[in-house]
């Protein structure tokens, strides 16, 4: 085992020892909490290969890429630098190793010059150690010279687009002679023609024998400007391809190719009137032209990438972030919602994404959260809560949806995932609700309480609730789902039906 | 996030627990220890009792009731997650404006000749209007424009100072009549003290009002998600926090049987320790009455103490610092612990 300062000073004497791989992964494995993130996962990276790193939301994409950049440390597994064993303490490690990454939000500092963030703690002194700015802007100039890109050294990040910031991150990571570049979705806020330049830059660092690990949904990307792709599905690595050898059809079996088991499928209940219309919902920037209705008793799943603007439209629907334009009727009469309160209001309920940001008042204790939302109009009598009543109910309710805890004084943090978010699906039920909003109802909780979880959301639609489930996981979606809505870069592109709706009918329309 | 795996039981959920000692208790202990320490160091060093002399508690109690009504104020704001540093001017503020409302006719300068010999609830209701106002104001600030309270309050602090300041022109008010005075006298504002602090801790713990104020606390995304209206109920609680620092405003001119320009400099400061000594979380969601009414005790004891051991007043405000930073520092360990199950 070399250790990683060991490398640095290999590296800087200008020994590196040459192997055919950059950078390699072998047997990683990556627990948190009740979930396998990475299972025996193995990856090669070429040099001067642009690589890329394929599969749905939590197939393990993206705690690979933070393992290679010093993020996480592996629980089982090596990770080799041109043939040397190495353990990555931090992202600082990782980069004075030449493995940079750039992050999908990117990290730089808005108040400081573009030189300064590319050269910061590095910055070249002059005379009594002060740093001197015109060596610094000279330094960037030629960098960029290289890069072929314009940017002024001395102008502020902050009024820098986006797609300029990404230039100054990928400036950045080369200025470290860095051998490896980690790039997360780098095009999802670029237009077609800074894109274009992105990948000339990629085409060119490429050359220079810089291995490029590139992690993207879009298909076409992948196509264009990847050498290899490797295929991640549900923590485990399914195999690595020559994107020549390859059609978008193969692709999509691979990152899908799973059996669905263990999918608790909603019962078959009449389904009643429309309940919610919506008609060209709008929200400027995140979504356009929204239209959909549910019908009591039906559960409708939004499937999409992150991303997609899934969520923003649930958040619209309840008025948290209320949409721009479009109308939405709740049985037949056109009503404006937006707040949470007219929300609830007109007898809807949000389980949202987020359970701690969001959900959970995380300090107050069982009771507490479960009875917030119904006390905006009921078990309230001249400003004084019922207490001794709604303690009741709250503890049938409890019961009712078996939320383990000693008593319902327990503060809720100290409950389970899957307990919390039972609390939050029993605060909502106790509001009566006629249309329920569900935000991935079942993220980062372990099997039994998923099943339990599936099975009151389809007891609620047998009682005549409209139902709309957004849900990043296919068997969930597929098993749950009366009709699949699947949205893509904040549009719509198609409907399926329970009977026709299959894993790949919905992949091929969330990653066009 | 912590595995919590372990820490829930496998038994069914009953809605009530076994009755745990409420947190309250622990700082009434401290309470008592600190008293006895007095207690002991009394015989030690001035060869009397601390605790044995009804004079010296009462005098002790009237001087932090002042400290006390704001203090109820002040709790409710740092449950919700915010912090009110106005409190000490609208004291001043309020003093000055309701006394200008309550001089006799004998007095020879009265602010408004035409307004004297007033029945005594108008300029009580004035001082705590006005009050009113200014935490309404404060309350609008943070809701509406959404800058962090400390500055809203801030602003309101210096503003509300330089009003009663320009209110007279620095002339202090006095010749109040005996009927607004009475207030002030006797036991008077240590029963104004508990009945505002009665009405705020069933406030708080058992009307929807008191519900809303922790949950915006915990966490105020999720509570609006809920459905609470948050800026609306934000607004409420400054505004409240600013009637009960305008009510101290009364008393504390009432008191004095004089306003002037300079009454309440600093009380905000006392209040914020009285209710975080009470156990109340600057970091929101948690905290009681019970707590800062015990707080304010503490805040009293401590104060009289010193004096009773002729301690240089020096020390006291050195002390009292100390004693502020520890209350938060034991704040920050409890809620780690209590977080861990």
């Amino acid at each position: 085992m070399v250790s990683p300062s060991t490398m640095a000073a290999v590296r800087k004497s200008g020994a590196i020892p040459n192997a055919e791989f950059l950078l390699t992964a072998e047997g990683v494995r990556k627990e948190f909490p009740g979930v396998v993130a990475l299972d025996d996962v193995t990856f090669r990276l070429k040099r001067g290969t642009v690589h890329a790193l394929m599969g749905e939301n939590g197939a393990g994409k993206s705690t690979l890429m933070k393992i290679l950049a010093g993020i996480y440390r592996p629980d089982r597994g090596q990770v080799r630098l041109k043939g040397v064993d190495i353990e990555l303490a931090s992202p600082l490690d990782a980069l004075e190793n030449g493995i940079a990454m750039i992050h999908q939000e990117l990290n730089l500092m808005p108040f400081m010059t573009v030189a300064e963030n590319i050269w910061i703690r590095r910055e070249p002194k002059g005379r009594f150690g002060l740093i001197d700015h015109g060596a610094m802007n000279r330094q960037t100039a030629d960098l960029f010279k290289r890069l072929n890109i314009a940017l002024d050294p001395q102008s502020l990040v902050g009024d820098l687009s986006v797609a300029n910031r990404q230039m100054v991150e990928i400036a950045k990571a080369v200025s470290y002679e860095s051998d490896v570049l980690i790039m997360d979705e780098p095009t999802s806020a670029l237009t077609e023609r800074e894109v274009e330049h992105l990948f000339a830059i990629i085409r060119s660092l490429r050359e220079q024998g810089i291995g490029i690990v590139y992690i993207t949904h879009k298909m076409n990307e992948l196509f264009e400007i990847a050498d290899e792709f490797s295929v991640f599905r549900d923590g485990k690595y399914i195999g690595t391809h020559a994107s020549t050898d390859v059609t978008r059809d193969d692709i999509i079996r691979m990152m899908v190719g799973r059996e669905i088991t263990q999918m608790f499928p909603k019962e078959d209940v009449p389904i009643g009137e429309t309940v919610l219309a919506v008609k060209n919902l709008s929200l400027r920037g995140v979504f356009t032209d929204i239209s959909f209705e549910v019908r009591a008793g039906e559960i409708l799943g939004i499937a999409g990438l992150v991303g997609s603007g899934r969520s923003n439209v649930a958040e619209a629907l309840f008025g948290v972030t209320p949409a721009t334009s479009g109308t939405i009727a709740i049985n037949g009469r056109d009503i404006v919602i937006d707040t949470p309160t007219k929300a609830i209001a007109n007898r809807m309920a949000f389980l949202t994404e987020d359970r701690k940001d969001t959900g959970c008042l995380l300090i107050l204790n069982v009771l507490e959260n479960m009875q917030i939302a119904v006390l905006q109009d009921k078990f309230v009598k001249y400003g004084f809560v019922q207490q001794t009543a709604l303690a009741e109910k709250c503890g049938d309710m409890a019961r009712k949806l078996r939320v383990k805890t000693p008593n319902l004084d327990e503060r809720i943090e100290n409950l389970s995932g899957g307990n919390q978010q039972k609390a939050l699906i029993g605060r909502w039920m106790l509001t009566d609700p006629r249309i329920l909003i569900l935000d991935e109802p079942t993220r980062g909780i372990d099997v039994g309480a998923k099943a339990e979880i599936h099975r009151l959301v389809s007891e609620m639609a047998r009682n005549g609730v409209a139902i709309i489930m957004i849900s990043s996981e296919m068997p969930e979606v597929l098993g749950m789902s009366d009709r699949i809505m699947v949205m893509h870069e904040g549009r719509v592109t198609g409907f399926l039906d329970r009977a026709e709706a299959t894993q790949i009918k919905v992949m091929e329309l969330a990653a066009r | 996030m912590a595995n919590n795996e372990a820490v829930h039981g496998t038994s069914p959920v009953s809605p009530h627990s076994r009755r745990k000692l409420p947190s309250e208790f622990n700082i009434f202990l401290v309470l008592i220890a600190i008293a006895l320490v007095y207690e002991l160091l009394g015989w030690i060093f001035i060869g009397q009792s601390f605790l044995m002399n009804t004079q010296r508690l009462t005098i002790m109690i009237l001087q932090v009731s002042v400290i006390g009504i704001i203090a109820v104020g002040v709790t409710q704001v740092i449950i919700t997650g915010g912090i009110d540093l106005s409190s000490g001017s609208v004291v001043g503020m309020t003093a000055m404006i309701s006394a200008s409302v309550a001089q006799a006719s004998t007095w020879p300068r009265a602010v408004y000749p035409s307004l004297t010999d007033m029945p005594f609830i108008v300029p009580i209701a004035l001082g705590i209007g006005i009050g009113l106002l200014a935490g309404f104001v404060n309350g609008q600030l943070i809701a509406r424009t959404k800058i962090p309270p400390f500055i809203a309050t801030l602003g309101m602090m210096v503003s509300a100072r330089g009003i009663s300041k320009w209110y007279t022109k620095g002339q202090p008010v006095s010749g109040l009549t005996d009927q607004f005075n009475f207030i002030g006298t006797g036991i008077w504002p240590v029963i104004v003290f508990l009945v505002v602090a009665l009405i705020f801790h069933i406030a708080l713990r058992y009307t929807r009002y008191g519900k809303f104020t922790y949950a915006i606390g915990a966490n105020m995304q999720a509570a609006r998600v809920s459905g609470i209206n948050v800026e609306g109920h934000l607004i409420k609680v400054y505004a409240i926090a600013g009637m009960l620092a305008g009510l101290a405003g009364v008393v504390t001119a009432a008191r004095a049987q004089t306003a002037q320009s300079g009454m309440g400099v600093m009380y905000e400061l006392d209040a914020i320790a009285a209710t975080v000594i009470g156990g109340t979380s600057l970091n929101g969601g948690v905290g009681r009455i019970t707590g800062t009414v015990i707080g304010t005790v503490i805040l009293g004891v401590m104060t009289s103490g010193f004096t009773f051991l002729r301690v240089d007043a020096y020390y006291q405000e050195i002390v009292k610092g100390l004693i502020i930073v520890t209350a938060v520092v034991v704040d920050v360990y409890r809620q780690k612990k209590r977080s861990k199950g």
